[in-house]
């Protein structure tokens, strides 16, 4: 039994930042001091507070460390481990209160926070079966093997109102029922961890931080549609997801959770990786099982569905990681317990992936619900440098702009519709004013463009004439009537394409349309770019009568564009400079060389 | 796997361990002094003592160990300060592995502190 567990962030935002070296290190430290029989340094999946990796937590006392350094940690074992004494100085500052430390649970970041499908990351290792069981793992697969019927399982689904959190939000309830009631001699159960939404990375870490949660739902939907066969779709670009999986697939084989005759019940159920070699479209239900069949990913016209005929033209469901997260819970603490969160047609939380400009990146699990403003200026701690929010971007390449006056709106599925927006995976990306919201646009739409399969033409031709007109237009090329044009593409695209890459392709250039017509009108008419982003519209000057012709800016310009004028303004010795429009490459080099604010982009 | 016990008895071997992770406010705290003066006084067995005992009475939920800094009683270390929610602080001096049993069973399952451990009893 060890005293004290030292709990070291292995996901992947802290291990980029050497977590796992900070690990072995404090390893080393403990093991010199004799410690180590007594203190147990565990690597665990994410916290969520990824903007301060990596992130160490020291248990009983419940102690925050952030941005550790390797150099930190002899003082930490000598102090905090040996003696007893927390190093406040490298303790995460919100919880340090005059001479008291505040509980983690306690900070704006967590406390308004619902971790249901991240309940075990941060606090089990995930590359120990045994972590996960004792925090009841495996007990829902048990309870469902042994005194529930397929039929009682789904209507827990059914009733509990799950709905899918991969980005359409479809019932996952119904989805089920409707492949158990197909009759056939296979039946798949899969999974999609082809998280490729721009921002979104919940999916990696649950996978990464309690890879044995979807196993054990994907059992349990086995069980309930009469499946033997699962396949994890996961994105190649994911190694450590990858490896923990195969971990952990391997440590359910050892202890008889997966494979043959289940807790003696005669059900058999087996899960195979398949690695996605990073294509977008890949996450599109037919096209990931299209792939995991071998053949080139690319989506098929939909009926059939695939719980009639899906992988290897056999009844199939497809769930999302995070939804499967949510399912063993269900079924341990019942379909009203989920049901009594959220909202009326959206039950249960919902995990976000904070982004952009905002000063708490990283994830954080709400019930469906929670109004924007809460997430980003309280959970999120606001947007950095005194900045003011402009919109947030939600749902990724699908989903579209949400401008201040819909800040109070309750986020669930249908009110994000209604504001010409998605759930989507749940990636948020926060804009300040410094955003350009036609180059947003232009952005998500130059990223719908590569990854669009090709296989339908309103989607391969029709998001490659709009982004041409995008760029026509942050060039200071655009007409208004290229608006009217480009809005009716949108539509066109959008009601013909083949698959949800297409029909929600133009989703971001609709909304930004939508809410910020204002800033592609200034584009088009005054060819001026409000934000000072799209290079081709800005034009950097100086102000001669603030130049004191100190020349810095002259020697750091790369290009040679500025030079010294024969006028010297009234107070200062020298002459002015000015930089010359024609030769200008517009890198912003100047601007942040001179000390006297002199020089304005615009 | 081949029964729902087998599954509870892995959960409740690794619970324990899993329990000491996690915050829990109203949980006892038991206090051990782990200044330099409480070290050298053989406050580390104590320590020990105290965590392997509550595992192995399987309080991992309604107890917690935490160490703390000198209490400033220096001649008394070891000391070791245990706060029950609803009752009063007590704080027990000159604390060795053996007696670590008695105020576990006493203190904390039955709630009648040792009072012969007690600093109390010394003064």
């Amino acid at each position: 039994m060890y005293r004290s567990n030292v709990l070291v962030c292995g996901g992947t935002g802290c291990t980029s930042s050497h977590s796992l070296l900070i690990a072995e290190k404090l390893k080393e430290e403990l093991k010199e001091k004799g410690l180590d029989k007594e203190v147990n340094v565990i690597t665990t999946g994410c916290f969520g507070l990824c903007a301060l990796g990596p992130i160490m937590v020291v248990y009983p006392e419940g102690s925050f460390y952030s941005m550790v350094k390797i150099e930190d940690v002899p003082e930490i074992v000598e102090e905090h481990l040996n003696k007893g004494r927390i190093v406040t100085r490298l303790l995460y500052q919100e919880t340090v209160e005059e001479d008291t430390i505040k509980s983690l649970n306690k900070t704006a970041f967590y406390e308004k926070q619902e971790r249901v499908a991240l309940r075990n990351c941060g606090l089990i290792d995930p590359e120990k079966i045994d972590d996960y069981i004792a925090n009841d793992g495996y007990a829902a697969l048990g309870k469902v093997l042994t005194e529930m019927t397929p039929e009682e399982v789904i209507q827990t689904m059914l009733d509990s109102g799950l709905r899918g959190r991969g980005g359409a939000g479809f019932p996952t309830g119904l989805k089920w029922k409707f492949a158990a009631g197909n009759d056939a001699d296979q039946k798949y159960v899969c999974c999609n961890a082809d998280e490729g939404d721009p921002g979104a990375f919940m999916d990696r870490s649950v996978l990464e931080g309690d890879p044995h949660v979807v196993l054990e739902a994907m059992a349990i939907a086995g069980y309930a549609i009469g499946a033997s066969q699962g396949y994890i779709y996961v994105r190649a670009e994911y190694p450590i997801a990858v490896k923990r999986l195969q971990i952990a697939i391997d440590q359910a084989h050892e202890y008889g959770l997966l494979g043959e005759d289940i807790f003696g019940t005669g059900f058999n159920f087996d899960i195979k990786l398949r690695l996605g070699a990073g294509a977008f479209v890949c996450g599109e239900e037919t096209a990931l099982m299209t792939s995991i069949e071998g053949r080139r990913g690319e989506p098929r016209p939909r009926p059939p569905f695939p719980a009639v005929k899906g992988l290897y033209k056999k009844p199939t469901i497809l769930n999302n990681v995070e939804t499967y997260a949510n399912i063993p819970q269900i079924i341990l603490k019942g379909a009203d317990w989920f049901a009594s969160m959220g909202t009326e047609k959206s039950k249960g939380t919902k995990v976000f992936a904070l982004g952009g400009k905002i000063n708490h990146t990283g994830l954080v699990e709400v019930p469906m619900g929670t109004t924007l403003r809460t997430i980003v200026e309280e959970i999120g701690g606001g947007i950095p440098n005194g900045k003011k929010f402009k919109a947030a971007q939600t749902g990724g390449p699908s989903g579209g702009c949400i401008p201040v006056e819909h800040l109070d709106v309750p986020i669930d599925y249908d009110n994000l519709l209604a504001i010409g927006s998605m759930m989507g995976s749940g990636g948020l990306i926060v804009m300040d004013e410094d955003n350009c919201m036609v180059d947003i646009a232009k952005f998500f739409l130059e990223f719908t463009v590569d990854e669009s399969c090709g296989k339908c033409t309103p989607c391969r031709i029709g998001t490659k004439r709009l982004l041409e007109m995008l760029n026509m237009i942050t060039d200071g090329k655009g007409t208004l009537e290229m608006l009217d044009e480009m809005e009716e593409l949108c539509n066109y695209i959008k009601a013909n394409s083949l698959c949800g890459l297409g029909q929600t392709a133009p989703n971001p250039v609709l909304s930004t349309l939508k809410y910020f017509k204002d800033e592609y009108i200034a584009h088009v008419v005054d060819h001026k770019c409000p934000a000072g982003v799209c290079k081709n519209l800005l034009e950097y000057s100086i102000i001669k009568d603030k130049c004191y012709g100190c020349g810095m800016c002259a020697k750091k310009c790369p290009v040679g564009a500025i030079s010294v004028t024969g006028y010297t303004a009234p107070g200062k010795k020298k002459p002015a400079y000015e930089i010359d429009p024609n030769k200008c490459a517009k890198c912003g080099v100047c601007i942040d060389t001179c000390k006297f604010k002199a020089i304005i982009k615009g | 796997m081949k029964s729902l016990a087998e599954l509870k008895a892995i959960r409740d071997k690794a619970k324990a361990e899993l329990d000491m992770r996690k915050e829990n406010p109203n949980a006892a705290r038991v206090l051990v002094g782990m200044a330099t003066c409480g070290i050298a006084a053989g406050a580390r067995p104590v320590l020990n003592a105290f965590t392997e005992e509550i595992a192995k009475r399987g309080l991992t939920e309604t107890v917690t160990v935490t160490q703390t800094g000198c209490i400033g009683i220096c001649q008394y270390e070891p000391v070791v300060e245990i706060e029950v929610p609803g009752e009063e602080k007590v704080t027990y001096v000159k604390v060795a592995p053996e007696m670590v049993s008695k105020i576990v069973n006493d203190h904390l399952v039955h709630h009648t502190p040792v009072t012969e451990y007690t600093i109390g009893a010394i003064k």
